[in-house]
């Protein structure tokens, strides 16, 4: 019984000074040179998917700020020792359908963590993911949701960058998600920033994805202190 | 052997079902072209509906294209079934009443193998559903020209085979070799053309005639990573893989390979019916057989018109970026195509009855109502 207490207390000291010597990494993420424009979304037959736009919708492949800020980076550590996923416990991510388009168009969750999928349309739609890594686990699924219906539930238990979930009745509607098996990693938004929280003091490789502008990803070096660490991306529109 | 006879009403109903089967290859087109083959996920219900109740009003976006997908299959289902049993009651021909069977399983076969597409969400299938779709019309206009009174009154017959001679054992080959490699070439092209659609990658190579800019793309992983980044697809979202791009450049190839050699050939055959007609005096086509010939060299004509218009077509969905309605257009022109091909191996390997190959005279001439039996009792 002693033994026990003994080690729980070694345990949680550790955890303690981990945590006492954890910092955040931040950063941005800008694009060198001009994107390429947009596509017309052409072909919405659905009168509930105009409802909800006063322009025409378009792809949104480069989302970039007027300072070359690119959103929809999602930028993941790599090698911390004895990272795990803490996906069950994590808060779900939510995927809504708004005007026959999925927000957010690029995401991020760990293995095991909820995703929800809400349908905020007047209109019906179809969830269909369809993993790549479906060897490790990952499932294709097509579920039918109608207006107002519930929300729907998909997990991963297999990472895999840019898993693919698309909507067949409105067949450009797409949101890519990221399955990371442990919580250090973000998604920039539309100001291109990035903050990976609590990350224990340690070297690491710490890598940028863009599905477009770096779809198998930009690699740098990282040494994260108690104090955090700070770090940039240039990707590059090809 | 019954004689058989010519019975109008199964005729124009085999027809009936021909066009809705082409019909259903369009819709089945347009419900791969927009993107949508799984815009419905459940099979046999939709929605969680029987398939015939589902309201009109929940047809939107992609449901419209596959539901009626659904419901024009289902109608061809029943005309074939229909088919198939006044064949089997009423036609006299044996093996024409089996192939009227073969199509019902065909047609089932063809329903299973699309809700199993949609339910184990293979591509694979896909692609054997859209090579067995095309069989399947193939056959369907098969039964309706075999019911026709220009085949029915055709059969049975025979001409002595002395009768044939070189020039027109030379034509006779000449139009075999056509209609047989040409057929053979569309099916492969038509299947490579499944392939590359039921890869839902959008196009693979963005330019015509050259590929990415060269006479031939560069295949290399680097190279094609570089492709996807550049590609701004809409619908069609599956990155492009090296297998992609060098399908679609064989696609390419043999589309110039099968233009190529019928020109050729249709070239060569045309000369050749001059050179005859001004061998023998005023007949048109010197040999018994001749109508057939003739029947034929229009039908090879026909069919180059349609491989011109399908390689139009071809360049014209690239240029579109994969429009769904040139697209849709290019499979049913390549379907016709098909059927076309098989038509003029039909003609040409009825063969007189009692012989070993094409019976021909210069001096006779085989009128349109002569009889012939096949080399396999058609």
């Amino acid at each position: 019984m002693k033994l026990n207490q003994s080690l729980a207390l070694v345990a949680g000291f550790t955890a303690a000074l981990q945590f006492a010597t954890a910092g955040n990494i931040t950063g941005k993420v800008t694009l060198k040179g001009t994107a390429p424009a947009e596509k017309d979304i052409t072909g919405v037959t659905d009168a509930a998917c105009s409802a909800g736009h006063t322009t025409p919708m378009k792809t949104r492949f480069f989302v970039v700020g007027s300072g070359g800020e690119l959103a929809d980076t999602v930028v993941i550590l790599k090698g911390v020792p004895n990272a795990k996923s803490t996906g069950d416990t994590a808060a779900p991510l939510l995927i809504d359908q708004k005007g026959c388009e999925y927000v957010p168009y690029v995401g991020a969750v760990q293995t095991g963590q909820k995703i929800l999928v809400k349908n905020s349309d007047q209109t019906m739609h179809n969830i269909h993911p369809s993993p790549a890594n479906t060897a490790g686990g990952n499932k294709e699924e097509n579920k039918a949701q109608f207006a107002g219906a519930a929300d729907l539930t998909f997990t991963f238990p297999a990472t895999e960058n840019f898993l693919k979930f698309k909507c067949d009745v409105h067949p450009w509607m797409f949101s890519y998600i990221t399955v990371v098996d442990h919580p250090y990693f973000a998604v920039t938004g539309k100001d291109g920033a990035f903050t990976i929280k609590d990350v224990p003091a340690g070297k690491y490789k710490i890598v940028a994805l863009h599905r477009k502008a770096a779809p198998a990803g930009i690699e740098q070096d990282i040494e994260v202190t108690a104090d955090g660490a700070k770090t940039d991306f240039a990707l590059e529109a090809k | 052997m019954t004689e058989p006879r010519f019975n109008p009403w199964l005729h124009r109903f085999a027809v009936l079902t021909a066009l809705a089967t082409l019909t259903l290859l369009g819709v089945g087109g347009l419900v791969t072209s927009h993107g949508v083959g799984m815009a419905v996920p459940d099979w046999p219900n939709t929605y969680g509906y029987n398939m015939f109740l589902f309201p009109p009003s929940k047809w939107v976006g992609g449901i419209f294209y596959e539901h009626s997908h659904r419901l024009v299959a289902s109608g061809v289902g029943l005309l074939t079934t229909i088919l198939a049993g006044w064949l089997w009651f009423a036609e006299s021909r044996r093996w024409l009443r089996w192939l009227g069977v073969i199509a019902f399983f065909g047609v089932v076969l063809q329903g299973v193998l699309g809700g199993l597409r949609v339910v184990l969400f293979k591509d694979q299938i896909g692609i054997f559903h859209a090579a067995l779709a095309q069989i399947f019309f193939t056959l369907v206009c098969a039964l309706a020209l075999f019911t026709s009174r220009w085949w029915t009154d055709g059969a049975g017959s025979s001409v002595p085979a002395d009768r044939a001679d070189g020039v027109a054992r030379s034509a006779w080959a000449n139009l075999r070799h056509l209609f047989l490699f040409t057929t053979i070439l569309i099916f492969l092209q038509l299947i490579l053309g499944a392939t590359m659609r039921h890869q839902h990658a959008g196009l693979a190579i963005p330019d015509f005639p050259l590929a990415y800019g060269k006479l031939w793309p560069n295949m290399s992983s680097a190279a094609v990573v570089q492709y996807n980044q550049q590609r701004l697809e809409i619908t069609a979202a599956n990155a492009i893989t090296p297998f992609q791009v060098g399908l679609q450049m064989v696609h390419r190839l043999t589309a110039l390979v099968i233009l190529v050699y019928l020109s050729a050939m249709v070239w060569r055959s045309r000369r050749r019916e001059e050179a005859d007609s001004r061998a023998v005096v005023k007949a048109p086509l010197s040999y018994v057989g001749g109508y057939h010939c003739a029947v034929l060299r229009k039908l090879a004509v026909f069919l180059l018109t349609l491989i011109l218009v399908q390689a139009s077509l071809g360049a014209w969905t690239i240029w579109s970026n994969k429009a769904a309605d040139v697209v849709t257009a290019h499979v049913l022109i390549g379907a016709l195509s098909l059927v076309t091909g098989v038509f003029g191996c039909l003609i040409c390997f009825r063969r007189p009855a009692g012989n070993a190959g094409p019976v021909a005279s210069t001096s006779q001439v085989v009128r349109p109502n002569a009889r012939f039996s096949a080399s396999v009792n058609l």
